[in-house]
């Protein structure tokens, strides 16, 4: 597969097309120019470092959405086994922009729950861009009711832009449906893990994602609301979505810092897209972690210790009380 | 134009024209639905439902609690919470100076106010949202003064009611905000545990947010009449689907139409209302 470049990377696109170039002359060339290519894979691979390692909020936010990303089914390809995909909400009709199903973890059963997007424009239109309507936010409830019924855990996959904004949406309870889904998982009796893996678009990622571990990709973003929205909205222009991803804090990093997320999962060199199978080993490993961690404890002992993690979100003063 | 005023140089016609709006200001208003000009007082004592077209003008939080709490016994809860700038956060102005600005606007500390008293004798716990208060927006403090409210009303075994105002979640304090919504619907989980009666009243304007966590897993949901409720905003929608929104999308009756909510209240009735399904839901004899 071809890598698609963001405009950040237009320096390392272009030594990509050099070497490309080369590679191909290669084959009918009397010289060898093999020493020529890979050191030019060498400068390619330190300018990936480079450019990667000084990546502003925005250009993550653009990383995160970016194509080839890998998406919640390539997950469900990579770290689980027997997929079973279950469909619909049980009362009028089944979300394609939510997929979920019974699966092996390690050999364990599991629930897995997640966004999905598509990759041609075909399945974007089937999937809406990743962004529910009620239905998927209900059947992903259906799901995780049937996983708590069967004491199985949950792992959930967050990449949406938001929660769909659609008047048909708004006329089947957009606003229930999420409310919903956090009343109920609050009090959950099996764990829920919640990896964010591209973009957690606020209301609409939160209603899959209220977990035992939130952990992030490290190219990932999580916000109350898109980079654009704020802009448009505070600086009434989203031409400033680049100083409201800044000033929001969106990144893993940030977010981490700030106490709100658990663990960042390393992306391989240049972005999760950029390899697959590599990221999904990273978040395999850090999903046996994260579920080691809260497998011991009683139902009631996990709710209590989710109920704790919720009520400590949230900064403010406290003045003393006379 | 009058005459007078085309005679005016621009100057004077500036400054004749903003005394001209400090007077209805005080002492009267005009109904923006029926354009009827009101005497401010007579507004008030029909709990700023305009008398003629029955309008519902929005409400103060503190305004509406003295509507509907006992005067005796009434006393705060969470008001020793008020907000701090934890991202430093600045647009074209920066939030600290955005809740100064608030606080000196609205006499409040933050956009929630709950109070622990009684309806008709009743006994409850109410949080009053202040959509005067950067939109009414739920950052850390509306959270955890709503937390403490709920904390409350377990500990009197007493039921909440929470009356929304908001535009959703405050932007300014980030994903602090988005968790403020998995937060406050966690505590209502609570009330539902020990069968505790969780009433939401949805005033205009539920947005967001607030509408996308606790307002509707209320055992009883009412809106005011009229009243603006959704996920998302009507124009956010409507750049989306690029379609003109049907008339009345997105207001009380639409919702009560397509299911969402349980009934629409007038609030000259609201009271009474509330005693009467508090009563009922606590198997409590008629409360007159």
């Amino acid at each position: 597969m071809k890598t698609t470049f963001l405009e950040f990377e237009q320096p390392i696109a272009e030594l990509e097309a050099k070497i490309e170039q080369l590679r191909y002359v290669q084959d009918d060339s009397a010289v060898d120019i093999s020493e020529e290519i890979s050191r030019l894979e060498a400068k390619s691979l330190a300018l990936t470092k480079d450019v990667y390692s000084k990546l502003t909020p925005w250009q993550i936010a653009q990383v995160s959405r970016h194509p080839q990303r890998p998406y919640t089914l390539d997950y469900v390809e990579h770290i689980f086994s027997d997929f079973e995909e279950l469909h619909g909400d049980r009362a009028f009709g089944d979300d394609r922009a939510i997929i979920g199903g019974l699966a092996r973890f390690d050999g364990r059963s599991c629930m897995v729950i997640g966004h999905q997007k598509g990759r041609d424009t075909k399945e974007k239109i089937i999937r809406n861009f990743g962004m529910p309507r009620p239905e998927g936010y209900r059947k992903a409830l259906r799901l995780m009711r049937l996983a708590e019924k069967f004491d199985i855990p949950i792992f959930t996959f967050v990449d949406t832009p938001g929660a769909f904004p659609g008047i048909d949406a708004e006329e089947r309870g957009q606003s229930e449906a999420i409310g919903r889904n956090l009343f109920v998982m609050a009090e959950l009796k099996v764990p829920l893990i919640t990896t964010v893996i591209g973009e957690g678009g606020s209301g609409g990622a939160l209603a899959i994602a209220v977990g035992d571990a939130v952990l992030m990709l490290q190219y990932s973003t999580y916000a109350v609301i898109s980079p654009e929205g704020c802009a448009s909205i505070l600086w009434k222009s989203s031409d400033r979505a680049s100083d409201a991803a800044e000033t929001m804090g969106i990144t893993a990093a940030r977010l981490k810092s700030l106490g709100l997320i658990d663990r960042i999962v390393t992306e391989p060199q240049g972005g999760a897209h950029r390899d697959h199978k590599a990221i999904a080993g990273s978040v395999k490993k850090a999903l046996q972690d994260a579920l080691k961690q809260v497998s011991g404890l009683s139902s009631t002992e996990l709710i209590e210790r989710r109920f704790d993690r919720l009520m400590s979100y949230g900064k403010f003063k406290e003045l003393p009380v006379h | 134009m009058s005459w007078l005023q085309k005679l005016l140089p621009p100057k004077i016609k500036r400054s004749a024209e903003s005394t001209r709006k400090s007077v209805p200001e005080g002492l009267w208003c005009k109904c923006p639905a029926c354009e009827a000009v009101l005497y401010s007082t007579d507004l008030e004592n029909n709990l700023s439902v305009c008398p003629k077209c029955s309008h519902h003008h929005r409400v103060r939080a503190r305004a509406r609690l003295s509507m509907l709490l006992d005067e005796e016994g009434r006393f705060e809860i969470g008001s020793e919470v008020v907000p701090l700038d934890p991202l430093k956060f600045k647009d074209s102005k920066r939030y600290t100076d955005r809740l100064s600005a608030a606080i000196e606007e609205t006499g409040e500390a933050d956009a929630l106010v709950v109070m622990q008293g009684a309806i008709k004798t009743l006994p409850a716990v109410v949080a009053c949202f202040e959509f005067d208060f950067l939109g009414g927006s739920m950052g850390s403090v509306v959270g955890e003064r709503f937390v403490r409210g709920v904390k409350a009303a377990l500990d009197l075994q007493a039921p909440f009611i929470c009356f929304t105002a908001t535009g959703g979640a405050r932007m300014q304090e980030g994903l602090f905000s988005l968790m403020q919504m998995a937060k406050t619907t966690a505590a209502v989980a609570r009330l539902a545990e020990k069968n505790l009666p969780f009433i939401t009243v949805l005033t205009d304007p539920t947005m967001g947010g607030v509408s996308a966590s606790f307002a509707f897993v209320g055992d009883v949901v009412i809106a005011e009449p009229g009243a603006l409720i959704g996920f998302a905003g009507p124009r956010v929608i409507e750049q989306t689907v690029r379609q003109t929104l049907p008339e009345g999308f997105q207001r009380a009756e639409f919702l009560m139409e397509k299911g969402a909510i349980d009934m629409i209240v007038d609030r000259r009735e609201l009271r009474d209302k509330l005693v009467s399904i508090l009563s009922l839901l606590q198997k409590v004899p008629a409360v007159s």
